[in-house]
C-alpha cells in the first residue's frame, strides 16, 4: 500500500488502536539519523547565564564558570502540563460590505433596541462606532457589535462627520470608581450615591460629532423622522423576506 | 343566446363577439396562440404564447421577447390569460411569435391590466427599502387623514 503525501504514518485499526506501536513509529521516523537542532544561545546570553568563580588551590586552575541559576539536581518526578504553542494572531475583525460610514443601522439588542443609528466608524476591536444622533433619537456615541445590527441601505452622508481620534475602545472603557471606606457608613449616612452621568468630554464630544452628522440628516426630507422613529415588524411582514 | 354570466373578461368578450363559438363557463382556452402567464420558479411573472399542445399535461411554449426560451411547459405552472395571438399558425417560429406580439401590441394591453399592474406593484413592495418602507407609511397616513377628514364631513352633512 503506498502512502499518500502528508497521511499521518500510523493509521488505526480500530478507534483508539494504533496500527504502530510507539517504539514502531519511532523507528519509523528515524529522528536519529537526522540532525539535530542545538539551540544556540547567544553569546551575550551565556555571559549572563554564568558568572566565575575562583577556585582554590594551586593544581585546580584559578577560575571555574559557575551557572548563575543552579540547575535542579532532580528531575521532575511527573511531566508539567505546558500549553501548546499557538501561532495564530488575532486578526482584525472583518466589517460587513453592507455597513460602511454613514449607513444606517437597525440595533437588534441592548437598550436601544429597535432604534435606527447611523455608523460612524469600525473600531479596533471590531465594534461600530454609532450615533444616533443623540438629538434625534437618544442614543449617545456607542460601540455596538455589528452580530446585534441590521444594515439597511439608506446612507447618510457623513463626508462632512469627523469622529475625533481620541474615540476609540479605550475611551468608552469604565472608569473605576474609587472604593468607598464603607458602603454601609454612607448607607446609614443617608447620602446619596454620585450619580455616574456622562462626563463632560463625553457630552461634548458627542456634540461636536452631532453637529455636522444633524445637518447631514436635515438635507434629506423624511430623515430625520425616519431615525427618530423605532424598527418594529407589522402585520405580514416576514424579516426574512425583507429587503432593508 | 344563452350566456352564462362569465362575461366580464372583455377582451375575450370582443375577440370572441362574431363567432359566439365559447358558449359556456370557460372563456381561455388552451389553444394555440393563447398567451400565458408563467409562474414556475424559473420563468415566475413572464409571459408567454402558446405554440403547441403537447399533450394534456403540457404545451410547447416560447415568449421571444419576455426572455422565455421555446421549451414544454406544463399548465400546472402556467395560467392563461385572456389574451389570444389571432391566426398564429401552429409551432410558428419566435420570428413571427415577436412580430404578432408587436403587430397585435399584446405585452403593452397587457401592461395596462389590473392583474399585471398587481404583480408590478408587489414586486416594487417587495424590493423596497426600509426607508422606502417608512416613507411610504407616511404617504398612507396622509391619505388616511384626507379620506377619513372628507368621510367625516359627508357624513356630518347627510345628518
Amino acid at each position: 500500500m503506498s502512502i499518500k503525501a502528508h497521511a499521518p504514518r500510523n493509521s488505526q485499526l480500530a478507534p483508539g488502536v494504533s496500527r504502530l506501536s510507539r517504539s514502531q513509529v519511532y523507528a519509523k521516523r528515524a529522528l536519529w539519523k537526522r540532525n539535530k537542532k542545538v539551540a544556540s544561545a547567544s553569546a551575550a546570553d551565556k555571559a549572563t547565564e554564568t558568572r566565575s568563580a575562583a577556585v582554590k588551590g594551586e593544581k585546580n586552575g584559578t577560575e571555574r564558570t559557575v551557572a548563575l541559576n543552579k540547575a535542579s539536581r532532580w528531575y521532575p518526578a511527573e511531566d508539567v502540563p505546558r500549553p501548546l504553542r499557538n501561532r495564530k494572531a488575532p486578526r482584525p475583525t472583518k466589517i460587513r460590505s453592507s455597513i460602511t460610514p454613514g449607513t444606517v443601522l437597525i440595533l437588534l439588542a441592548g437598550r436601544f433596541r429597535g432604534k435606527r443609528v447611523v455608523f460612524l466608524k469600525a473600531l479596533e476591536s471590531g465594534l461600530l462606532l454609532v450615533s444616533g444622533p443623540y438629538r434625534i433619537n437618544g442614543v449617545p456615541l456607542r460601540r455596538v457589535n455589528q452580530a446585534y445590527v441590521i444594515a439597511t441601505s439608506t446612507k447618510v452622508d457623513v463626508s462632512g462627520v469627523s469622529v475625533p481620534a481620541s474615540i476609540d475602545d479605550a475611551y468608552f472603557k469604565r472608569e473605576k470608581a474609587p472604593k468607598q471606606a464603607s458602603d454601609e457608613e454612607a448607607f446609614f449616612d443617608g447620602s446619596k450615591p454620585v450619580s455616574s452621568g456622562p462626563t463632560k468630554t463625553r457630552i461634548a464630544d458627542q456634540k461636536a460629532v452631532d453637529a455636522s452628522l444633524l445637518k447631514a440628516v436635515a438635507a434629506v426630507p423624511n430623515l430625520r423622522a425616519y431615525l427618530n422613529a423605532s424598527f418594529t415588524l407589522t402585520k405580514g411582514q416576514a424579516p426574512h423576506l425583507l429587503k432593508f | 343566446m344563452f350566456l352564462l354570466p362569465n362575461n366580464t373578461d372583455t377582451v375575450d368578450t370582443l375577440a370572441r363577439a362574431p363567432f359566439k363559438q365559447h358558449v359556456g363557463t370557460f372563456t381561455r382556452m388552451v389553444e394555440v396562440g393563447r398567451v400565458v402567464l408563467l409562474n414556475d420558479t424559473r420563468y415566475n411573472g413572464r409571459l408567454a404564447v402558446i405554440l403547441d399542445v403537447v399533450d394534456h399535461n403540457r404545451a410547447l411554449v416560447e415568449g421571444p421577447v419576455t426572455g422565455v426560451p421555446r421549451h414544454s411547459h406544463a399548465y400546472k405552472h402556467m395560467t392563461l390569460t385572456p389574451f389570444k395571438i389571432k391566426n398564429l399558425p401552429r409551432a410558428a417560429r419566435a420570428s413571427t411569435v415577436r412580430k404578432a406580439l408587436q403587430t397585435q401590441e399584446i405585452i403593452s394591453k397587457w401592461e395596462t391590466t389590473g392583474w399585471a399592474k398587481k404583480i408590478q406593484s408587489r414586486t416594487t413592495r417587495a424590493s423596497l427599502s426600509d426607508f422606502d418602507r417608512f416613507k411610504l407609511m407616511k404617504l398612507r397616513k396622509q391619505k388616511r387623514t384626507i379620506i377619513s377628514a372628507q368621510v367625516a364631513k359627508l357624513r356630518k352633512e347627510k345628518n
